[in-house]
């Protein structure tokens, strides 16, 4: 193992990491708030957290790749617990006879965003600079590691209750996605998972890097905004070269938690430029579509952000309700997930809706 | 109808009349340390015209007494506070995001125990029953008088929650127990905090509804006590000591409507000028804006529905210091009467400045003539600039609005600003606050379990209960809107299952006018 420079994340960047990776959570992944109060705690106790660049990986380091698993609804009434995520990836080393150098988070977006930074708190590893879809999905075979080819099991799962479950082996990422749902539905649509473990090498070649950055990057410029008074929006799309897509007040919300997700619509009555008109997002954990007049104006893997209008915060498909103000926003989706083998994993069509793909950010439909 | 409404505030106890929508007379005394007193001289003063000394229908009060001693640290007690939902959630335990200071004088003794629900239904753990009767023999032990209960997925199920409040009244049947569900919604660390919270003032909610009970009856006023609540609609006095959180925000909420009603405005920047803060919100369609998200009261992160405002440290009563010239953030709250310069006193407010500037004129002005020109001028402009900079954080449109300057202290809000198209300035506008109350709306609240039913002819007839229960209270039936609606699916149930709540709220019917059916 060679040695390389780790850099202790302060608790600081920890507050900012949970905003800026709220808003990438694109309303899925649980709000990092919890996560937040945990690593609080931890840091109190005097634990610290170090990040690491995921170029600095040895091509033989084993990698761990974790996540809450479930429906975020679920995850406002079950708080994430720090030990639960630990012992997920104990598991992993156990069953593998492995020794992980360090750990990341299969998605940077949501409570996922941070879970990966309590794992490494008790586990005494640190965290790697990147993730596996620079945004939330829903579902196990939606990452760039599915994209890539690579091996999707074993996948560890722990409930709290003491029920442990190991998905041994799988023919695709997809049968992953099934077998460990229901699981994980069984588990009360929520469980704290450590991935298929992944090498150096695949996460030099595969991971989405530097994402852990970039959420700080988010959140600090958000927070900056609102300490001085500016909007804090503009000063998000300004940093992330983002588009804002509408303005308005919430005045419907339909939502259901079936097979282990959350699922529904959301309706926006315009204000300001959008008076008079309404904007529709349709919902699976996270925003994937957002439809105008009928017709679809931006689609996933784009990032659609709801956004508080007011602070600039993100807004989760489970807290979202009647008479709150706010912005919508897209942000530009990671290279990888664009890409046409990405479009079948993560397009529209993944989520079930007949539409092509349209980036906001390329004047050409992209993977046509 | 006719109602008497009266606003406590930290510094003034106003006490309005209105008859048919009308003021007929209002008055302001100061706030009195047992509250009792201030009450009874502002109704003594209200009742001494003759054109006030009628017959009530009502009479309804708002005040910011509670949270003000959650604030101020002040009044709150030791509680036991039972979680229900083990093993899940351990590492975050109740108390756990908030303020140490408060945490430690709230905090009488945690008990976390198995149990709980699952997001379809199902029970996620037993019910820990020995836990909950070893807990209540522990509390009773302690000398704790209140207890928070919050179990996992309450709202959905709240058996759980309904069984603790059984077994504590078995065995502390002395001990006051709120349940989360009663107050919150989906999300436990939001909705225990606000049971916490409630728990916490639970002493101070008996004692201070006993006052305002004793202060009516010793006025002579035979007629029934309503509080008004976040929303701005009234609740029985009864309910409002099992559950003073629920006005918190009323004395903002009454000050902003009593604006509305008083200017005829429905759309309008408001800034409530007190003794001690300035209050700066905005109307919407006659309501004010509502806070976005997240509520921190005292530093708890809540969900209640309360007006966005901002407030600061800027009223009649705030501190002048001369090196360098400030006004506020201190005041000298309710001893204005007794501490400023031109009461006798020997403390500089804003209120001298504003004598010595001939904006108003209260007190003995001679004991300002004396005042530099130079310090008069340069603490109105401090009080000036604090307004229009904070006016404009809370503004959300580019193009000017009217403001609607309200409030004893309204004098400190200067005849132009930028950004403003008119100050506008109301008769009894010192007491909006009292007004608000006054004209405070009825609600009607559904939340009930519906089978085979779409969700949204669920929703259709949980509102239609709603709208019947606001009629029965009171309301007008064409006047209903809906504040509130909240549906959650509960998968474990057969017939497609759906609980949902709907919460309407009106204004209140005219007594001569047969009610619609």
């Amino acid at each position: 193992m060679s040695k390389v420079e780790l850099k202790t994340i302060s608790l600081e960047e920890i507050e900012a990491l949970a905003v800026g990776a709220w808003i990438l959570g694109t309303g899925g992944g649980g709000s990092p708030y919890l996560g937040l109060l945990n690593l609080r705690r931890l840091y109190a106790e005097g634990h610290r957290v170090q990040l690491m660049s995921p170029l600095d990986l040895d091509d033989e380091d084993w990698v761990a790749v974790v996540s809450n698993m479930g429906a975020p609804l679920v995850g406002q009434e079950r708080l994430a617990d720090s030990r639960n995520i630990a012992r997920a990836v104990r598991m992993q080393e156990e069953i593998n006879n492995i020794k992980f150098r360090a750990v990341m988070s299969v998605e940077i977006g949501g409570g996922n965003g941070v879970q990966a930074l309590m794992a490494a708190a008790h586990l005494g590893i640190p965290v790697v600079d990147a993730d596996c879809m620079g945004r939330a999905f829903p579902e196990a075979q939606m990452t760039s590691v599915a994209i890539g080819g690579l091996r999707p099991y074993p996948c560890t799962l722990y409930d709290p209750r003491g029920i442990e479950a190991v998905v041994t082996k799988v023919p695709s990422w997809k049968w992953m996605e099934r077998a460990s749902r229901k699981i994980c539905v069984e588990m009360g649509s929520i469980a704290s998972t450590s991935k298929a473990p992944r090498t150096g090498r695949e996460v030099k070649d595969w991971g989405i890097h530097f994402t852990t950055t970039k959420a700080i990057r988010i959140g600090r410029a958000v927070q900056e905004a609102n300490r001085r008074h500016e909007d804090p929006i503009a000063a998000l799309l300004e940093t992330e070269g983002g588009k804002k897509l509408f303005t308005g007040k919430i005045v419907d919300v339909a939502r259901r938690t079936t097979e282990g997700f959350l699922r529904g619509t959301a309706m926006v009555d315009g204000s300001d430029a959008d008076r008079g008109t309404k904007l529709k997002l349709s919902f699976q954990n996270e925003w994937i579509v957002a439809w105008r007049d009928e017709r679809a104006i931006a689609t996933s893997p784009d990032l659609i952000c709801v956004l508080d209008s007011v602070n600039g915060h993100g807004i989760g498909t489970e807290t979202i309700r009647y008479g709150q103000r706010v912005t919508v926003v897209a942000l530009p989706a990671p290279p990888v997930l664009t890409s046409a083998r990405g479009l079948e994993f993560v397009g529209p069509r993944a989520f079930g809706y007949d539409l092509d793909f349209r980036s906001l950010f390329s004047p050409a439909a992209v993977g046509a | 109808m006719k109602r008497i409404g009266i606003d406590v505030g930290g510094t003034n106890t106003d006490a309005v009349l209105i008859v048919d929508e009308k003021v007929v007379h209002s008055v302001k005394r100061p706030t009195t340390a047992d509250v009792t007193s201030g009450i009874l001289d502002a109704l003594k003063a209200l009742r001494a015209e003759p054109a006030a000394a009628v017959k009530v229908d009502a009479v309804v009060i708002g005040t910011t007494h509670f949270i003000n001693a959650v604030v101020q640290r002040r009044h709150v007690q030791k509680i036991g506070a039972i979680r229900i939902g083990m093993p899940a959630s351990a590492s975050l335990p109740p108390f756990c995001d908030w303020p140490a200071d408060l945490a430690s004088l709230v905090n009488g003794e945690i008990f976390m125990l198995e149990g709980g629900h699952d997001y379809d239904g199902r029970p996620f753990m037993p019910l820990d029953v020995a836990g909950l009767k070893d807990a209540a023999r522990k509390i009773k032990q302690a000398g704790l008088r209140s207890v928070a209960v919050c179990s996992s997925f309450s709202p959905l199920d709240p058996s759980c929650e309904t069984t603790a409040r059984e077994i504590l009244a078995e065995i502390c049947p002395d001990v006051a127990v709120t349940l989360s569900h009663d107050l919150g919604r989906i999300g436990l660390l939001e909705r225990e905090n606000a049971a916490l919270l409630n728990a916490s003032l639970h002493d101070l909610a008996v004692t201070t509804v006993a006052a305002f009970r004793k202060a009516i009856a010793d006025s002579g006023i035979d007629a029934p006590l309503f509080l008004t609540q976040n929303d701005g609609t009234v609740m029985q006095a009864e309910i409002a000591t099992a559950f003073p959180v629920m006005s918190f925000a009323s004395g903002a909420t009454n000050s902003m409507r009593g604006a509305a009603h008083l200017s005829g405005l429905d759309d309008a920047m408001v800034v409530d000028v007190g003794g001690t803060t300035s209050d700066i919100g905005q109307l919407r369609h006659g309501f004010p804006r509502e806070a976005n998200a997240v509520v921190e009261v005292g530093g708890v992160r809540t969900l209640f529905r309360m007006p966005d405002l901002l407030s600061i440290g800027l009223g009649g009563g705030s501190h002048v210091d001369e090196d360098p010239v400030r006004v506020g953030p201190l005041s000298v709250g309710y001893r204005l009467t007794s501490d400023a310069l031109v009461f006798g006193g020997s403390r500089l407010t804003a209120t001298d400045i504003a004598v010595a500037a001939g904006l108003i004129d209260i007190g003995d002005r001679s004991r300002v003539a004396n005042l530099p020109k130079r310090l008069i001028e340069a603490a109105l402009r401090d009080a000036w600039r604090k307004l229009e900079e904070d006016i404009d954080r809370m503004k959300t449109e580019a193009g000017d609005v009217p403001l609607l300057a309200v409030g004893g202290g309204a004098f400190l809000v200067p005849d132009r600003l930028p950004g403003i198209s008119e100050i506008v300035r109301v008769p009894h506008g010192d007491c909006a606050n009292a007004v608000g109350a006054a004209i405070a709306q009825v609600s009607g609240e559904a939340d009930q379990v519906f089978r085979d039913l779409s969700r949204e002819d669920a929703i259709a007839a949980a509102r239609d209960i709603a709208a019947d229960r606001a009629v029965q209270a009171g309301a007008a039936r064409d006047s209903l809107k809906t504040v509130d609606v909240e549906d959650m699916p509960i998968a474990y149930l057969p017939g497609n299952a759906l609980r949902v709540r709907v919460r309407v709220a009106g204004a209140i019917a005219d007594p001569d006018l047969p009610a619609a059916a």
